[in-house]
């Protein structure tokens, strides 16, 4: 009952659950008697189900995952420290115990935090390092030996942060909290119909559709023959919030606003390319409600592995298949039947989705993707109704700056933006507080702005306008005290 | 309009962005038989705003023209009436997102202040979430209230006037979020976690003071909060220029070919590198930063309430 009245709280086999140790995250697929690895660990997940999400775990041996309690800090009484590492010399054989020991000592199933005091014991500099040195070598050592996993529920917090850890080349290089400032300037929120063009595997659609709430639409812009999802399905949203998303080829929006948009041709899918061969196979039917099978799941199988794979494996499948079109008439017939019905169901989303976008009513568009960003810009705005923000990321400056003086150009836009943020992590402890050693280099850049509406003006007029949007001259750079 | 939605035409009631150009713009209340003065002239509300587009531009009596924008709580952030120092949209982004905030979410803030960071909350937690915001003065309390019920956001948000590290925010175990920005926020932590849900929640404490943060930190781990992590962001502006750089005459080479010389046969090759070369100047667009910028506002420290 209680459940029923919080969605989501417990993990449940077939969520998309996080793995999470220290700083390090990973996305997993919640199934039973399915081994994962993760920090040099395998395990199995079959435990965590049922368990309250923010739980930490143990792996113990088997591989099986058994629940932590928190545990009371060891009072630690007043030890014997030095003062400084004066007299300390670094000849890597301060530790007694060799590899082979502390191998020994994990084979016999001694704890983390027996194997941190028999190295302790072991150590010949321990007792002459300060307090500090000797906190900073145990906090090392609990790292190392004290693994303990806790999952948690994904979020766009936790998700881009993983990401951008993980696998940074998938998006784009775009940095979480210059994720976070798109979704707040572009005013992301319930109720919004959205146009949304990324490249970085669904992760923006996703941040975006959370920051949405299940309310309002989503019209997601694709190169290619589809979306890539990916990250998305990480998110664990409910069916009801991909009732309002919807997509549409950008091979088809120049035809949109020319005015010469048709729904004959749609972009190449693996069951519209490829022309019917005559063949017979006895084995045809079994692939052919595989590909159903397939196509049916894909939407709510989430997975870390990529969603191309799996559109990969349906492409081949559908290659193979269709060579064999014609053999089994029979059971083909029925099969040809639901081809068709789907090719026309896509055919009315399309048509539906090209209405939604020639309203040109959308309140905000988020681009963030590995395209020239100009050409997207130049083209999409067309489909945004006047005073909405606009968001676009660029991992490079200097596209951006090409797309500043293109839309200044243009006109339409005020308030333009180029902006990039800075951020920096601090280790906060009692007299040893400070910035971390490493930060990020770079996060991306963001060009933002507001549209107006676009008047039919002389050229005099709307060179006026673009002197009024101009930036102040080098000269009078005033300071901006609170330019945030 | 709403802060929380989007309206096609300005109403009467209406609050409004008048923007005159960049960084000039301000908030504006339409009503009928009103007028606002700007500097290229007169605005009148009856004839000039209600009824037209948001988006629309509008000339004023002596000829000049604005912009008239719908508002958001980022442009609502960059013209508000200070009450006090305020968060700017750069570390409100990253709150919302760190804090999980979304449509649903019931979020504890402290100090109410002059409305900046509770805008941006309530418009991210709309339709059905809920903003529980404490303010200890009492002018200011009251001023963010008029000002919610304005906005038309008041079915969002309940302002308390107290002091929150006596007296908490008033609420019990239903927050999924806690903000504190305030002068001593070790002291509301105590109460920052039992306004948050009993299955755990994020909390978020800003400071400008190191100290405040090395106090705060230590309040959290006390109270079991997890996943401690203090961090700053700052934002970085670039203006777009086109930049001439001057070619510097280094005189004619010799006849003999040993020298090398930035000398005019080759400088149809630099034209590569610099894009167009006239009459010895280089021109390159470039994105080039503020003479000033700014360099802290405050630490964002955030950690996680958990049941372990």
């Amino acid at each position: 009952m209680e459940e029923s009245a919080k969605p989501g709280l417990r993990i449940r086999e077939g969520d998309c659950a996080v793995l999470k140790r220290d700083e390090v995250f990973k996305a997993v697929l919640v199934l039973r008697r399915r081994k994962v690895i993760f920090e040099k660990q395998w395990f199995y997940l079959d435990n965590a189900i049922g368990h309250i999400y923010g739980t930490t775990f143990e792996v113990s041996s088997g591989g099986s995952l058994q629940p932590k309690k928190k545990m009371e800090e060891t009072t630690t009484e007043t030890k014997e420290a030095g003062t400084d590492n004066r007299n300390i010399v670094d000849d890597g054989k301060s530790q007694k115990l060799t590899h082979d020991d502390i191998k020994a000592l994990k084979d016999k199933g001694i704890k983390g935090q027996e194997i941190i005091q028999q190295l302790i014991e072991n150590s010949t500099t321990f007792r002459g390092k300060t307090e500090f040195a000797q906190d900073k070598y145990i906090k090392k050592k609990k790292k190392k030996y004290e693994a303990v996993i806790t999952i948690v529920k994904p979020s766009t917090r936790i998700l881009s942060t993983m990401y951008y850890a993980r696998e940074p080349g998938k998006i784009n290089h775009l940095r979480y909290d210059t994720l976070a400032q798109m979704l707040t300037l572009g005013n992301i929120r319930a109720g919004n119909k959205m146009i949304v063009m990324e490249t970085c595997a669904g992760l923006v659609l996703g941040a975006i559709m959370e920051r949405m709430g299940g309310y309002g639409s989503v019209i997601q812009m694709y190169p290619g023959g589809g979306p890539v999802r990916a990250a998305t399905s990480c998110f664990g949203f409910p069916e009801s919030f991909f009732n309002t998303l919807y997509e549409f080829p950008l091979s088809k929006v120049d035809s949109l606003v020319s005015g010469t948009f048709s729904s004959e041709t749609l972009p190449s899918e693996p069951e519209y390319n490829v022309p019917v061969e005559e063949e017979s196979n006895g084995s045809l039917d079994e692939k052919q409600s595989l590909i159903q099978e397939t196509e049916e799941e894909s939407s709510t199988e989430a997975v870390m592995e990529s969603n191309e794979t799996e559109e990969q494996e349906t492409m081949d499948l559908a290659a193979e298949d269709t060579e064999y079109k014609e053999s089994k008439e029979k059971g083909n017939k029925e099969n040809i039947r639901e081809k068709q019905r789907k090719q026309q169901e896509r055919r009315r989303k399309l048509v539906e989705t090209a209405a939604l976008l020639e309203e040109k009513n959308a309140d905000g568009l988020i681009v963030a993707s590995r395209f020239h960003p100009t050409p997207l810009l130049l083209s999409l705005l067309e489909f945004v109704a006047p005073s909405r923000p606009f968001v676009v990321y660029c991992q490079y400056k200097e596209p951006l700056l090409e797309c500043y003086t293109k839309l200044r150009e243009k006109g339409g836009v005020i308030n333009l933006k180029l902006s990039e943020t800075w951020l920096r992590n601090y280790q906060v402890l009692p007299d040893r507080s400070h910035p971390k050693l490493m930060m990020s280099g770079g996060g991306g850049y963001i060009l933002s702005g507001i549209t107006v509406t676009v008047e039919k003006v002389q050229s005099d007029a709307s060179s006026l306008e673009a002197q009024k949007n101009e930036e102040p001259a080098s000269k009078k750079r005033k300071l901006k005290e609170f330019n945030c | 309009m709403s802060f929380v939605d989007y309206g096609d035409t300005i109403k009467d009631g209406d609050t409004a962005i008048v923007f005159l150009g960049h960084e000039s713009m301000f908030p504006v209340k339409v009503q009928h038989g009103s007028k606002t003065q700007t500097k290229y002239g007169v605005i009148r509300h009856s004839s000039d705003l209600i009824g037209k587009r948001y988006g629309s531009k509008v000339t004023c009596s002596k000829g000049g023209w604005v912009f008239i924008l719908h508002p958001t709580p980022e442009l609502w952030t960059m013209n508000l009436p200070h009450r006090t120092q305020i968060l700017y949209s750069t570390d409100i982004s990253l709150i919302t997102m760190m804090l999980e905030l979304k449509p649903g979410s019931i979020v504890c803030e402290s100090g109410t202040g002059s409305g900046s960071l509770s805008h941006a909350i309530i418009r991210t937690v709309a339709p059905t979430g809920h903003l529980y915001t404490v303010e200890f003065h009492q002018q200011r309390a009251e001023k963010a209230k008029e000002e919610f019920q304005e906005h038309k956001v008041e079915h969002l948000v309940t302002v308390k006037n107290q002091d929150v590290c006596k007296n908490g925010f008033g609420v019990s175990n239903v927050a999924d979020a806690v903000f504190l920005d305030i002068p001593s926020p070790w002291e509301a932590i105590g109460h920052a976690k039992s306004a948050l849900k009993i299955e755990g929640g994020r909390i978020c404490s800003f400071s400008p003071c190191i100290e405040q943060v090395q106090r705060t930190c230590l309040a959290m781990e006390e109270h079991g909060f997890t996943e401690i992590n203090t961090l700053e962001i700052l934002l970085r502006v670039y203006n777009v220029r086109t930049i001439s750089l001057q070619i510097p005459d280094l005189g004619k080479a010799a006849e003999d070919n040993s020298s090398t010389g930035f000398d005019s046969s080759n400088q149809s090759n630099q034209g590569g590198l610099y894009g167009i070369l006239q009459q010895g100047t280089a021109q390159f667009k470039s994105g080039v930063p503020l003479k000033e910028m700014v360099g802290h506002t405050g630490y964002l420290t955030f950690a996680t309430k958990s049941l372990f």
